[in-house]
């Protein structure tokens, strides 16, 4: 029996309850201005409703932790459990197969001495549904009738339902930071293992980085962990050469759209713009990789420069800021759409051009926004993985020649967790690390860009 | 139709406007306007809502040109050269002609460079000292300095909506114009600070041509020496205010000022 049975039987009941409060609530209707009840019949339902399904609801989160647990507890004590080793991985693997029969996922065991589990464990997983079933239900009734009997004319169930439904609304929102809370614990764990093996000097300043997957996990050498080749490619191929593609034409374009197109023109361009941002990164990635880097390397070849790499950084970060260009531009055409155009005819009133208009007035006025908008495409762009994995090079290499190859912390990361390693070597644990640092480095970036936004809009509104 | 009192056409009138009509798509917002403004008065465009006296009031320094579907047709002079021919071109003419808009429109900018804003661009001044010069005696003459005058460096935004718009008086006056419009100067500000404004129209009069666009007739009463009046896109009557308040010709004008209608 799954939690999710039990969840539709909440949910028929919670049915019934929904119509015996409005049924109940009905009687209360009255001619009699003054009489009214204070809610109206379909909030005493759903409060009925709501105290059917969310105490069942605490219960099945509750039961399915608790409840395979019993199971084992009572398979445990079955005569047949007596045969197994006292502890270890042949224990562990022997039960978890004979409750893999038992619930039908698999066809039949592997190991013979799993065999006589299976039975035990039918019984036992039957047993504590059938109990499951009768709490899950009794739970129910009790809600239902509980709330059922608070029903009154005079009382107000309107408030009551409003208050659960905005709780119902805050776990939700809560949801999603608790998970950022969550990656971030399982991050900094990994992070402090890996830093156990190597120092975090080692890691965040050494200039060689080359982890060596074969060696024995205790045998370990921390200078070749030094992370900073990877931080400069990083920067370089996302901050600084997708930049300076993407931000000229990404601002010249929202001016372009905002300031001088033809409304009819925006509205066909601007869409199109925004399209760029849902293409596949995977697919920009084949363009950078198989179109964008052979014609650099025979362009670098053509004048001269005969060493010049097929995996260059300035293809992937030329690519990547093609991508990017709609965060910018759409950000700048959002904010400078939104100066008052008040400002704009001050501006022009004054005698000024309309290109002094836009460099003098909107531009500042928009500037907070524009900034903000450059500081979300600098993060998503030293996150974006696909792109590097496919354009970029898999060796680390600390240069300023864009026409090298270069790695980034997210090809690393690739590279590393796709190898064959247990989950404990210092290479593995390096990849998490390395997401460590880009995280807190986008979560600072976004994080600044929030203030930056905060402030300007205070001072110019 | 329009009824124009005695001597209002002037020899040397600082803009002369002659059949001017304003189109806003096929709709006509203006229809055949002549007028004379005198550089030496404060004139006043008093009408009912939607009547077209703010589109006119726009046509002098051809804000209507910003606004896509507009279409002007009609000849005005500034000075004897018409504002629309290649003889004039529009940032000049801008730079002669200064506005005023209906809610303060300071630039997020400084106090400072909000006055220097036009200078700068017109060219007035290179040098920080002219433009110190220019900032103190148009924050002076717009009745700001005392208030701003330690405050120079602090956003322009920040003052209170009557310093503020006496900020965009005095960054118009910062550019020397010979005429200022002013459409509703104080429509948007308390009964102190409209006082303030009206106080400063006064003292500009005669500096400057001023044109004002206002919705309420004890303001033009006060502070205008002619006032036109306007309804449904056409110009009714046109005359010294004194004669149009206490004495209006027109049957229509006449309900206006009573209050029959508008």
């Amino acid at each position: 029996m799954s939690p999710i049975t039990l969840i539709l039987i909440a949910m028929g009941l919670a049915l019934a309850g929904w119509l015996a409060g409005r049924a109940k609530a009905w009687s209360f209707q009255s001619a009699d201005p003054a009489r009214r009840p204070v809610s109206r019949p379909i909030y005493h339902a759903w409060y009925v409703a709501l105290w059917v399904i969310l105490p069942v609801l605490g219960f099945v989160a509750l039961w399915a932790v608790i409840a395979p647990q019993l199971v084992l507890q009572s398979v445990l004590a079955s005569s047949a459990a007596s045969a197994l080793p006292a502890s270890g991985f042949e224990r562990d693997a022997f039960l978890g197969e004979a409750r893999a029969v038992a619930l039908g996922l698999a066809p039949g065991v592997f190991n013979d001495e799993a065999e006589p589990l299976v039975a035990p464990f039918r019984a036992a997983i039957a047993h504590y549904n059938t109990i499951g079933i009768i709490i899950t239900v009794l739970i129910a009734i009790a809600g239902g009738a509980l709330a059922f009997l608070r029903l009154r004319p005079e009382f107000s169930a309107r408030t009551r339902v409003e208050r659960t439904v905005m709780m119902i609304l805050l776990v939700a929102s809560l949801v999603a930071i608790l998970t950022t809370l969550g990656i971030f614990v399982s991050l900094v764990f990994e992070t402090v293992r890996f830093f156990r093996i190597v120092s975090p000097a080692d890691f965040l300043f050494g200039t060689v980085w080359g982890p060596d997957t074969m060696a024995s996990p205790d045998r370990v050498d921390p200078s070749r962990y030094g992370a900073v080749p990877l931080f400069w490619g990083t920067i370089f191929i996302g901050a600084i050469i997708a930049m300076i593609v993407a931000i000229p034409l990404g601002l010249m374009s929202a001016i372009y759209l905002t300031q001088y197109a033809d409304p009819r023109l925006r509205a066909w361009v601007k869409p199109l713009l925004e399209i760029l941002a849902g293409v596949p990164t995977v697919v920009y990635g084949y363009f950078a990789a198989l179109t964008l880097a052979p014609l650099i390397r025979d362009a670098a070849v053509a004048v001269g420069i005969a060493n010049a790499s097929t995996e260059s950084a300035l293809a992937a970060g030329i690519v990547m800021g093609v991508m990017i260009i709609p965060f910018v531009s759409s950000m700048a055409d959002d904010s400078m759409a939104a100066v008052p155009s008040a400002m704009r005819d001050g501006s022009l009133a004054m005698g000024a051009t309309k290109s002094e208009t836009i460099r003098r007035v909107l531009f500042p006025a928009a500037l907070p926004g524009i900034i903000a908008g450059i500081m979300l495409a600098v993060s998503r762009a030293i996150g974006e993985t696909m792109i590097v994995v496919m354009a970029a090079s898999p060796a680390a290499n600390l240069t300023l020649n864009p026409l090298e190859p270069m790695s980034t912390v997210t090809v690393q990361i690739v590279k590393l967790l796709t190898g064959e390693q247990s989950t404990d070597h210092p290479a593995t644990l390096s990849a998490f690390a390395l997401g460590f640092v880009l995280f807190m480095v986008t979560l600072a970036l976004n994080f600044i860009a929030l203030r930056v936004v905060k402030r300007f809009r205070e001072a110019y509104e | 139709m329009t009824v124009i009192h005695p001597n209002m056409t002037d020899a040397n009138a600082k803009i002369r406007a002659r059949d001017v009509c304003v189109y806003y798509g096929d709709k006509l917002a203006i229809d055949h306007v002549s007028i004379d403004i005198s550089p030496d008065y404060v004139t006043a465009f008093i009408g009912p809502s939607g009547c077209g006296k703010s589109t006119f009031l726009r046509c002098f320094n051809r804000m209507n040109d910003t606004i896509g579907a507009a279409r002007v047709t009609g000849s005005i002079e500034l000075e004897g050269v018409d504002i629309h021919s290649g003889a004039m071109d529009v940032v000049q003419l801008r730079a002669r002609v200064g506005m005023v808009f209906q809610k303060p429109n300071p630039f997020p900018k400084s106090i400072y460079e909000n006055i220097a804003y036009g200078p700068k661009i017109h060219g007035i001044a290179e040098k920080k000292a002219d433009l110190d010069v220019i900032v103190e005696r148009s924050l002076t003459r717009a009745g700001l300095w005392d208030e701003v005058k330690d405050r120079l460096g602090d956003p322009g935004t920040a003052l209170s909506g009557g310093q503020q718009q006496r900020l965009c008086i005095a960054r118009a006056i910062a550019v020397d114009p010979e005429v200022i419009l002013m459409d509703e100067p104080a429509s948007a500000l308390d009964p102190i600070a409209t006082a303030k404004i009206e106080e400063l129209i006064d003292e500009l009069s005669g500096r400057y041509a001023i044109v004002i666009v206002t919705h309420s007739m004890q303001q033009a009463a006060r502070v205008s020496q002619r006032t036109a009046f306007f309804h449904l896109g056409k110009m009714v009557e046109y005359g010294p205010t004194s004669e149009i308040f206490t004495n209006p010709i027109e049957e229509r004008t006449k309900d206006y000022i009573t209050g029959r209608y508008g």
